[in-house]
């Protein structure tokens, strides 16, 4: 199972994925520099990822909380947050691209 | 503007659940408290990031939520009397000839102490701002992330962004005096008061103000004086907005702040201590809770309570640095329990 990430230099990566586990956690622990500010508890926003449109469908509708952050962090059309992103056979192959918000800057 | 100090024992910046209980810990040893917090309530994170979510690793609190474990941390503390200054971000802290500390706000608050406890957590609550190309050259002229006077918004054109509590009811506040008032989301779901939202979608029934679906992506004007912007709709079109007063209401972000300008030694953006006394570089000041870092450090409220009370041992020893301190228990001792209302 893997998923595809573009990072913000438009470079993507092919990343190994576990069933079960969170987008976010994907990312973040292949060391990539995801701020994800909150560890996942879906109350910072910066974990935020624009999702390939062809696969927006297969993934669940964003609940409330999900959508509050993503309206605090300019989220757009395909945007969501990669904590509440669940990896799942039906998932191999996603396609997400890191949102600005996301992308941790050197202090 | 420069106001009378105010002279006392301890000034805590950050009233965060590290700093509320540091109140506490610092009582018993009768050491008076004075804190000081940019955010207009306590609780820190917990207030603010999380008030309704639970939190199941605080000791002998099975669940408890954000604000519910802050109000038993002020009513903890309520005894001590502490002073709680909001609305006050710290910028400037020096040492004094005397061995004090002054401590200053922006609103021109100014304390004198002879120690202070750095309870910054992730640093200052702030403004989030919308990422839209170029408007750091119209903040502050016609470009405003909160509303100090309502009266500065009066016969302007005013556009407001987002869809939480503030960007509703500034919407609602300000619709009266401003000349015309437009709200831009980018969906027609708020989390904001339900009565707000009602009342918003009234007033623009009554063509009393318009709503737009849809995210800025440009800013067009001069000189930092904002004449509309362009905006896209949710069908990719892109349509314009004329307004001449933007306020963007996106949320708050901690940002480390002026703590960066205090001569102390910092390591990637935390206050580096020791783990018996929760120093800083500067003998005096104290950091605890999430802003300090030692081997080992978690970022977890419950180490924060403990290094409060290890702290407060040591802050005492500073400020008096003759007198001895008996270790005692609030079960047992009479004096903790008369300092405490209970004996
Ligand atoms: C979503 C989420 C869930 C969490 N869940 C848990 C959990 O289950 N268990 C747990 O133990 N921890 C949890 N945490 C972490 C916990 O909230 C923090 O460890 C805790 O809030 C740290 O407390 P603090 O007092 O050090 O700082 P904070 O809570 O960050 O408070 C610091 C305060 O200082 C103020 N401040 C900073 N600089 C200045 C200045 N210059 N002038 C004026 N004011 C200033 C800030 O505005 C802020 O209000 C969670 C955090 C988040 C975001
Ligand atoms: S990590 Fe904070 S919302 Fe996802």
């Amino acid at each position: 199972m893997r998923i595809i990430l573009v990072d913000g230099k438009g470079r993507e990566r092919e990343l190994e994925a576990i069933e079960g586990w969170r987008v976010m956690e994907i990312i973040r622990d292949h060391g990539f520099p995801i701020v994800a500010e909150c560890g996942g508890a879906c109350a910072c926003g910066t974990c935020q990822v624009e999702v390939d449109p062809q696969w927006a469908a297969k993934l669940h509708e964003p609940r409330g909380d999900e959508l509050d952050m993503l309206d605090q962090n300019y989220g757009g059309e395909w945007s969501r947050l990669s904590c509440q992103l669940i990896m799942t056979p039906e998932l191999d192959g996603l396609r997400v691209r890191l949102a600005d918000v996301a992308i941790r800057k050197a202090a | 503007m420069t106001q009378e100090a105010i002279s006392t024992d301890v000034v805590i910046i950050g009233a965060g659940p590290c700093g509320l209980f540091a109140v506490f810990e610092l009582g018993l040893l009768d050491m008076k408290c004075h804190l000081v917090d940019i955010l207009d309530k306590p609780g820190g994170q917990c207030a603010e990031l999380y008030p309704e979510k639970p939190i199941y690793d605080i000791p002998a609190l099975p669940v408890v939520s954000g604000h519910e474990l802050t109000e038993r941390l002020m009513e903890q503390a309520a005894p001590f009397s502490p002073e709680y200054h909001y609305n006050e971000m710290v910028e400037e802290l020096e040492k004094l000839e005397d061995g004090r500390f002054r401590v200053k706000t922006d609103g021109g608050l100014v304390f004198e102490a002879k120690v202070v406890v750095i309870a910054a957590g992730g640093g200052s609550f702030q403004p989030k701002k919308p990422p839209i190309p170029g408007i750091d050259a119209y903040e502050g002229q016609s470009v405003f992330y909160s509303v100090k006077r309502m009266e500065n918004f009066r016969n302007k054109k005013v556009l407001i962004s987002g869809g939480g509590d503030s960007a509703l009811d500034w919407t609602i506040n300000l619709q009266p005096v401003a000349q015309s008032m437009q709200l831009i989301h980018r969906r027609d779901g708020f989390r904001a008061a339900p009565d707000s939202v009602n009342k918003m979608h009234a007033l623009v029934e009554e063509g009393k103000m318009q709503f737009h679906l849809g995210q800025i992506t440009a800013l067009h004007g001069d000189n930092g004086q904002l004449t509309g912007v362009t905006a896209k709709g949710n069908d990719g079109s892109d349509y314009e907005i004329e307004c001449d007063t933007l306020l963007p209401f996106f949320g708050l972000t901690m940002k480390l702040g002026p703590i960066a300008n205090w001569g102390l030694n910092l390591h990637e953006n935390l206050i580096p201590v020791d783990t018996g006394k929760f120093q800083s570089s500067e003998p005096g000041i104290f950091a605890i809770g999430d802003i300090n870092t030692y081997p080992g450090k978690l970022k977890l409220i419950l180490s924060g309570f403990h290094e409060a009370a290890l702290m407060a041992q040591a802050a005492f020893k500073y400020a008096n640095p003759d007198a001895k301190v008996t270790f005692q228990y609030t079960t047992s001792s009479t004096s903790l329990q008369k300092k405490l209302g209970v004996a």
